[in-house]
């Protein structure tokens, strides 16, 4: 009996291999794909859409998708979301070797380390009194939606190998980003659009640290869970234009052709792999019908823009908030919203003031629209960078900082109104309810419906999970 | 070279570091209820042969106590007498099981022993402690060996093999927690050693009890109903064993529990091919080991596939190609009976083997043309991407492949080839982002480099063991370290941009050099002082006294566009704006657009600087190839878009022939023709250009001003650097050529030389040796011989390679962690259980490691390479996980296939060639892949290689194959990366600096794939759709996805609409006058097949409608008809090519096209 199920097994994971669900033949599969081969159902229903290779939940899910504004470059948490009064009082003074002794330091090796005043005024916002920065006055105006953690820590201090920390749980190149391995647990609802989606948007002056494409790669993960990177310029998606000369409907027949050419060969139509690329042909063309129309906003009512702050589609970090909420009610999983240019090492006090109105209509508008349409309970929204900055003087401007920083999170099972975790007095070391990279990968899975110890990948012996081998569900921040 | 046991030293490893667990109960106090009495037999010598013997007796007598005889216990060792008859409490032995402080208590850092067996020996003492006489204790292992062979008994099924079935299990299940990681190691047990598996443990449980399965605690534990004590436990996530599983293990154990080295540990030996019932089938050893197979399952292999279908595979299999017409026609008309082989020999020695061949070797390597993090950067190595390609085309023996890529700088009097192809070392991804921790990255490159070699030759994950001992294998954190310190002479600056090295030929080596010692000489001259120069300055001195200076500001600039994608972008902090790169193509004429940012009232005059730049031709600043440029016309509008009058245009440059090319002729109004202010060369100084606004302006506020540089002279004159200033000072504002004299020499000048400082003096002095005419002619002499290297420097083969240095010391990093200097320093060495290197007490190399790599006592680097090829060839491996032999890896299908090649492979001189030669002459290889049913069912995942496979072309092969059936494709081989077409704006994300992709003109835009620039943090997305990877780190197999981006990719990427119309042009002029002429003549060259009747039905209704469509519609016909840039023909009907542009799409986008069958 075990030796008959083995062998059914076997063979349709031959034709889930050849239909090239899981690409590494014979390597990849683990037990939950096993598992999730034991309903054929979920392999070889009407349309492609993945469905995740976890066969069910390990939890009731909270959220149904992730919505991450990323703000790279590091914002400081110290102008933001983290008020340090003492760090004020310091200005100017050395800072206490006790802090820093022993401790990596970025642009500021071998100098001297003076402290450095927060630059702009805090103020209490809704019920809970959350302290928030007079930089981001909308978003304190939803401070009763949201939980701001003051206590993340990170292991990578400078910009590249921190976004790869953040996204994947490690710094070596070449693991699945969490939106990847999210959609492959647990699949995505949409049709037509990928499972996971990264935007992308430029802010103004400042550095503009550059983001690799390998920040929403899947790694070892069969590639066709990469995120797919939605441009602001140019087409959406790479190649979805017909080439000049050739309309929708000339489109359509070639496609056709290629269909009936393949299906005159019966040996070939029977290959699952073939009979796979013909539907990715459908799907392509599907897409470039659903894309132009998600990407203009036209439908959008006038009050719906203006409170987002913008005319149209223009590529603004505001813009890609409106066309993430989109991205969610057609049922992608993951959407990812990187703005850059948050590294202020000079300038802080004027250029973090330029950054903050960038954001902070949108990121506030974004929260409320979705609650309004009910989707903010079952929508995980995240608000916050790769790292935070040095309590110490770079000039008029700080460095990296790894020790402790400042995130918001809301929607999909967060608990609104609170402020969890602490640095210490002048914002150096998280020294409250310290939440790791992976505490926050555990957490952002757990509210999922996901055993983040139970999403796993078979390679190179051993099984691989996102949160490698740590992460704890952080559980006071849960309603 | 010494050969050690293999394993030996595990165990000892073991034995010596294993470190207690939780303890799970203490000792407690002496029962007080009465006992029977103590039998030494029963009681005393379980527990001494368990927990005692092992470190106290004959092979290790610690504390020089043996209690393995009564003579040893009542001898006593080093502390004294171990016991006090009738005293048990009072004894040293009792003692020291029952300590409070771990170092102390026995056994030493294992748990203690229960109660209850304390109290035995307390109460044997107590007793005399009886010992009969002639009794030994020896260490408990397994039971005499009759209890073993009596046990395996016949019912017990077939023989279990350790390694193909019981390692597996144990593997998955078990060694994360019962393995080497001693951090995550639970209750002492490993399941990975046999020594430990089968001792008794603290808990007194055995494992595993050879010959009994029914007291082995592995069986109970893995069978128990109860969830808390099931193995693996709960917590691990792991499923609960199989039925089939757990059988496995108990006919294992019953059978006696042999174990076996990992069968890839031990040296593999030459198996004779087995003996077959269909011996006309094999064609050679290959087949007669994959028929054996076969034949064992009741099956027959599949037919030979038809002729054409296997030259289309061999042709794709050794040179990525498809067979031309004209050479399917040929192999068809041959009948001789070597025919095939000769095809296979004709392709084995095609140019292009070299360069199918290289594909999957620089996804091990990880090769690509940018550094990898942050900034990404290009760094210049593709002379080694060229030399792999070589080295195939040579057939280059294997074992020096590897010798010159890990230390081809080590090889006496190396030569140019060797050194490039040593640049394997520094392919790494590297980073120069600021802020960076140099010991860090230091420590990043380290391990990037452990991890890339142990994979490429060892097929081994030796990086597992950065922060612990590895989980499954028996690799140590040790062996990890001492693997990296091969490595630590390895000359990398940890933090910055990779200049490569440059490698002159004979002949330019001396050229180059006393080009640089010239240029040193020179420069050394000037930074002399004479006589005769200290004598004349003090008059240049009072000549200057009073001069007036021009006071100049840099204006900012905020934004720039250029009409014919150029591209100047802002550099830096001197405001200046660079062209993309000296190696983008230059457009022969442009117009830049460059807004900027001012504050300044009242600007009197602009100052355009032209500025030099060394990776400008000839150092710049123009882009032409001599380095001049000609600005047609300056414009500067302000704010409003109102162009400012300019008047009084002054230069420079030295006075031109024509006066159409002085500066004036770039403020005449006209922005084309042949006039403008010229360069006509580099001279290795910088220019300006200085004209006058003809009314102030610029209000104090801050504004922007538009600059537009209209460069129309052709020929690719137009400016590499440059850089906008205004000033507001009085008119008249003028320049000239020669130096420019600041205000601050002036003020110097004029200073009583008695007051100035010696820095002042200095500095003055310096500057007057800058425009002493006494030194122009050694200016000049420097200035013409800057030139001459400028100009030979691109001959001179440039490649990042290796240099050695003295090492610097590696430590083991406990937990990886860099910032932990505790850790020992250790030496170079190979992983400890393999054979290792014998130096003699020389510190071990590069060249030693790889020699070691590739010796016949070497287990893994043949097995780990031939298996790569077989997967090649056939589709997956003997042993499918090309990227892990090691434990975790999957049982080969054909063991002793997989030896036999690997000895062959060896033996016959590490020959890629012959190898490659054998694995597709062979019956095997020439099988069709069409599946008969019963094989589909019988053997769905193809284990037995009854059949061939159906696989999707690689990224490169399936452009490679566009670009080969359009007649597109270019078979110029080498030289630097190639830009085939790449959405604009790809690169927007990256920075530092900012970057755009400038497709290749001409036939570069046709090259063969493997030539295509590699960007590691954005590579080519066409490439990419196709799963090619983006070589950041060691892929030994590629995934082959099948998603709608690779639709949309044969759809629409300009690269497939092209070859398509290229492709319908050809077969307009080549395909004769009727339409089945065309489509068979097009169906040959792309599918190397007639079409059937029903294709051509289906392809002639799509001509006709498209063709009609295309006639009512003549704009967009032209409009497909100018895909892409090769040129458009003039003499066909449009409609009538268009339509067969789309017939030929059809033909491109068939899944028949782009698969190997």
């Amino acid at each position: 009996m075990v030796e008959l199920l083995t062998d059914d097994l076997e063979r349709m994971r031959e034709r889930l291999t050849r239909r090239a669900f899981l690409g590494r033949a014979g390597t990849g599969l683990g037990a939950l794909a096993l598992a999730a081969l034991a309903d054929p159902k979920r392999l070889f229903a009407e349309s492609d859409r993945w469905r995740g290779v976890l066969p069910a939940l390990h939890f009731p899910a909270r959220a149904k998708r992730v919505i991450h504004l990323y703000q790279a470059g590091g914002p400081s948490h110290l102008e933001l979301f983290d008020y340090k009064p003492k760090l004020g009082q310091m200005d100017g003074t050395p800072m206490p070797e006790s802090f820093t002794k022993g401790q990596p330091i970025a642009q500021l090796q071998g100098r001297a380390l003076r402290c450095f005043g927060p630059q702009h005024p805090f103020q209490r916002w809704g019920r809970a009194g959350q302290e928030i920065s007079t930089l981001l006055p909308h978003i304190g105006s939803i401070a009763d939606e949201i939980c701001i953690v003051r206590s993340l820590q990170t292991e990578q201090i400078n910009h590249d190998p921190a976004h790869t920390f953040m996204n994947t749980g490690t710094q070596i190149s070449g693991r699945p980003s969490a939106g990847s391995w999210i959609w492959y647990g647990i699949g995505a609802e949409a049709e037509d659009l990928p499972g996971f989606v990264v935007l992308t948007s430029q802010g103004r002056g400042g550095q503009m640290q550059p983001i690799a494409a390998r920040q929403w790669h899947s790694g070892f993960l069969p590639s066709r869970f990469q995120g797919v990177h939605f441009r602001s310029k140019g087409d959406a998606v790479l190649y979805l234009r017909d080439p000049e000369g050739v309309t929708r409907d000339q489109q359509r027949d070639v496609i056709d052709a290629v269909a009936a050419l393949t299906k005159t060969q019966p040996d070939w139509v029977d290959d699952p792999e073939v009979s796979a690329r013909l539907s990715q042909y459908e799907m392509a063309f599907r897409m470039q019908t659903a894309v132009p129309a998600l990407t203009s906003f036209a439908d959008e009512p006038r009050h719906v823009l203006e409170s987002y702050g913008i005319e149209g589609m223009d590529g603004s970090f505001a813009a890609n908030c409106l066309l993430a909420r989109r991205l969610a009610e057609r049922g992608v999983r993951f959407i990812q919203l990187y703005h850059r240019d948050w590294d202020n090492h000079s300038r802080l006090k004027a250029d973090i003031a330029i950054k903050a109105k960038e954001v902070d209509q949108a990121s506030a508008a974004l929260v409320m629209d979705l609650k309004q349409r009910g989707m903010l309970e079952d929508t995980l929204v995240i608000w916050g960078g790769e790292f935070g900055r040095t309590p110490m003087a770079q000039g008029d401007g700080r460095d990296h900082h790894i020790k402790g920083f400042s995130i918001w999170m809301a929607g999909g099972g967060i608990r609104g109104g609170m402020t969890h975790g602490a640095t210490d007095e002048l914002g150096y070391m998280a020294v409250e309810d310290v939440v790791s990279i992976p505490d926050l990968h555990a957490t952002m899975l757990y509210l999922l419906g996901i055993d983040h110890t139970k999403l796993t990948f078979k390679l190179l012996g051993r099984d691989f999970r996102l949160t490698d081998v740590r992460g704890e569900v952080v559980k006071k921040i849960l309603v | 070279m010494k050969i050690p046991r293999v394993l030996g030293p595990v165990v000892a490893f073991a034995l010596c570091a294993s470190v207690g667990g939780a303890l799970a109960s203490a000792p407690g106090p002496a029962p007080t209820t009465p006992a029977p009495a103590v039998d030494f037999a029963r009681d005393v010598q379980p527990i001494l042969a368990a927990s005692c013997v092992r470190c106290h007796g004959p092979r290790k007598t610690e504390g020089a106590l043996r209690l393995d005889t009564p003579e040893g216990l009542r001898k006593g060792g080093d502390s004294g007498a171990a016991f006090t008859p009738g005293d048990g409490k009072g004894s040293l032995l009792y003692q020291r099981l029952v300590a409070e402080d771990p170092d102390k208590r026995m056994p030493r850092r294992r748990r203690p022993l229960t109660p209850a067996q304390i109290e035995t020996v307390r109460r044997w003492i107590d007793g005399g402690a009886p010992w009969p006489p002639g009794m030994v204790v020896t260490a408990a292992s397994r039971p005499p060996a009759a209890v073993a062979k009596a046990a395996a008994s016949p019912t017990d099924g077939p023989l279990v093999s350790f390694n193909k079935d019981v390692r597996p299990i144990l593997a998955d299940n078990c060694y994360a927690c019962h393995g080497p990681d001693r951090n995550r190691r639970q209750m002492d047990l490993r399941l990975d050693l046999e020594e430990v598996a089968t001792a008794p443990l603290p808990s007194d449980e055995v494992a595993i009890v050879p010959g009994h399965p029914e007291t082995s605690a592995l069986i109970e534990r893995v069978t128990d109903p109860d969830e808390q004590r099931r193995m693996p436990h709960v917590s691990s996530g792991k499923p609960r064993l199989s039925a089939a599983q757990i059988d496995t293990l108990r006919r294992w154990i019953a059978q006696g529990a042999r174990w076996e080295p990992h069968w890839s540990y031990i040296r593999p030996t030459r198996p004779s091919p087995p003996a077959v019932k269909d011996a006309d089938w094999p064609r050679n050893p290959v087949d007669a080991f994959v028929l054996a197979g076969i034949e064992k399952a009741g099956l027959a292999p599949s037919p030979e596939a038809e002729r054409r279908e296997l030259l289309r595979r061999a042709s794709f299999d050794l040179t990525g190609l498809p067979p031309t017409p004209e050479e399917v026609r040929a192999f068809l008309a041959d009948t001789a009976p070597d025919a095939y082989e000769r095809q296979v020999d004709r392709l084995l020695a095609s140019p292009r083997f070299g360069e199918r061949m290289a594909v999957p070797w620089l996804d091990l390597v990880r090769y690509a043309d940018s550094a990898g993090y942050h900034s990404d950067n290009s760094r210049t190595v593709w002379p080694y991407r060229d030399y792999v390609i070589g080295a195939f085309n040579r057939n280059l023996p294997f074992d020096q492949f590897t010798a010159v890529q890990l230390a081809g700088d080590l090889l006496p009097d190396a030569s140019l080839e060797q050194r490039i192809a040593s640049g394997y070392n520094r392919i790494l991804q590297t980073t120069e982002e600021g802020g960076a921790q140099p010991r860090e990255y230091r420590a990043i490159y380290l391990a990037d480099r452990v991890r890339n070699a142990s994979a490429v030759w060892l097929g081994a994950t030796i990086g597992c063991a950065q922060c612990h001992n590895h989980k499954f294998d028996p690799y140590l954190a040790r062996d990890f370290y001492s693997f990296a310190a091969f490595f630590a002479d390895v000359k990398e600056k940890p933090v910055g941009r990779r200049d490569p090295d440059y490698l002159p030929s004979e002949t330019q080596r001396p050229v180059l050099e006393s080009l640089e010692a010239e240029i040193d000489r020179l420069r050394k001259q000037l930074d002399l002082s004479t006589p005769e120069l200290e004598a004349a300055q003090p008059l240049w001195e009072k000549s200057l006294a009073g001069t007036r200076t021009q006071s100049w500001s840099a204006l900012e600039p905020v934004e720039v566009s250029t009409a014919q994608g150029t591209r100047p972008l802002i550099q830096g902090n001197d405001f200046s704006l660079i062209a993309t790169t000296a190696s983008g193509p230059a457009p022969p004429r442009d117009t830049y657009t460059v807004r900027l940012k001012t504050a300044l009232k009242a600007i009197t005059a602009f100052r355009l600087d032209a500025l030099t730049f060394d990776e400008l031709p000839r150092g710049g600043p123009g882009r032409d190839p001599a380095g001049g440029f000609v600005l047609s016309e300056i414009e500067i509008k302000d704010a409003a878009g109102r162009r400012i009058p300019l008047r009084h245009a002054t230069a420079s440059t030295p006075v031109a022939a024509a006066a159409s090319l002085g500066p004036a002729a770039a403020i005449d109004g006209r922005t084309s023709g042949g006039g403008g202010w010229a360069l006509l060369g580099a001279d290795r100084l910088d220019h300006r250009l200085v004209v006058e606004a003809a009314e102030p302006v610029g209000s104090g506020d801050e504004t922007t001003l538009t600059l537009v540089l209209h460069q129309n002279a052709g020929g690719g004159r137009t400016l590499g650097r440059f850089r906008l200033s205004g000033t507001t000072d009085p008119p008249p504002i003028r320049t000239e050529p020669g130096v420019v004299i600041t205000k601050d020499m002036v003020d110097l000048a004029s200073k009583d030389p008695a007051k100035r400082t010696a820095e002042e003096q200095e500095s003055l002095a310096k500057f007057y040796r800058r425009v002493a005419p006494a030194l122009e002619p050694v200016r000049a002499a420097l200035r013409a011989a800057e030139l001459r290297k400028a100009d030979l420097v691109p001959q001179i083969p440039q490649s990042l390679i290796t240099t050695t240095q003295p090492p610097e010391p590696v430590r083991i990093l406990p937990r990886g962690n860099w910032l932990d200097e505790s850790g020992e320093v250790v030496e170079p060495a190979v992983p400890h259980f393999l054979p290792q290197i014998e130096t003699h007490g020389r510190r071990a190399t590069r060249l030693d490691l790889a020699r070691w790599l590739t010796s016949a006592e070497n287990p893994l680097t043949a097995r780990v390479f031939v298996n790569r090829q077989w997967n090649l060839f056939f589709g997956h491996g003997l042993s499918r996980t090309l990227e892990d032999l090691g434990s975790q890896g999957e049982w080969p299908t054909h063991p002793e296939l997989l030896d036999w090649l690997a000895v062959e492979f060896v033996e016959t001189g590490w020959d890629v060639k012959r190898l490659v030669r054998t694995l597709v002459t062979s019956a095997t290889y020439r099988q069709a892949s069409r599946t008969a049913p019963e094989l589909a069912a019988r053997d769905p995942d193809n284990r037995l290689f009854a059949r061939q496979a159906r696989l999707r072309l690689d990224a490169e092969m399936v452009r490679d194959n566009a670009l080969a059936v359009s007649g597109l494709l270019s078979t110029r081989m080498g030289g630097p990366p190639v830009h085939p077409y790449q959405p604009r704006g790809f690169w927007a994300y990256l920075n530092f600096p900012p970057r755009e992709w400038d497709d290749s003109t001409g036939e570069d835009q046709y090259r063969r794939a493997i030539y295509t620039w590699w960007q590691r943090t954005f590579p080519q997305p066409s490439l990419a759709a196709f799963d090619a990877p983006s070589r950041e780190e060691c892929v030994a197999e590629r995934t082959r996805a099948n998603v709608p981006q690779q639709a949309l990719a044969l759809l629409n990427d300009p690269t497939y609409v092209e070859a398509a119309r290229v492709f319908a042009e050809r077969i307009l002029r080549e395909g004769g006058p009727t339409f089945e002429g065309r489509l068979g003549w097009a169906y040959e060259r792309a599918l190397g097949r007639r079409p059937r009747e029903e294709e051509g039905r289906i392809l002639g209704d799509l001509l006709r409608a498209h063709r009609t469509r295309y006639a009512a519609d003549p704009r967009a016909a032209r409009q497909l008809v100018h895909a892409g840039a090769a040129p458009v023909p003039g003499d066909l009907d449009v409609a009538e090519l268009a339509g067969w542009i789309s017939v030929a799409r059809a033909i491109l986008n068939l899944p028949e096209l782009i698969t190997r069958s």
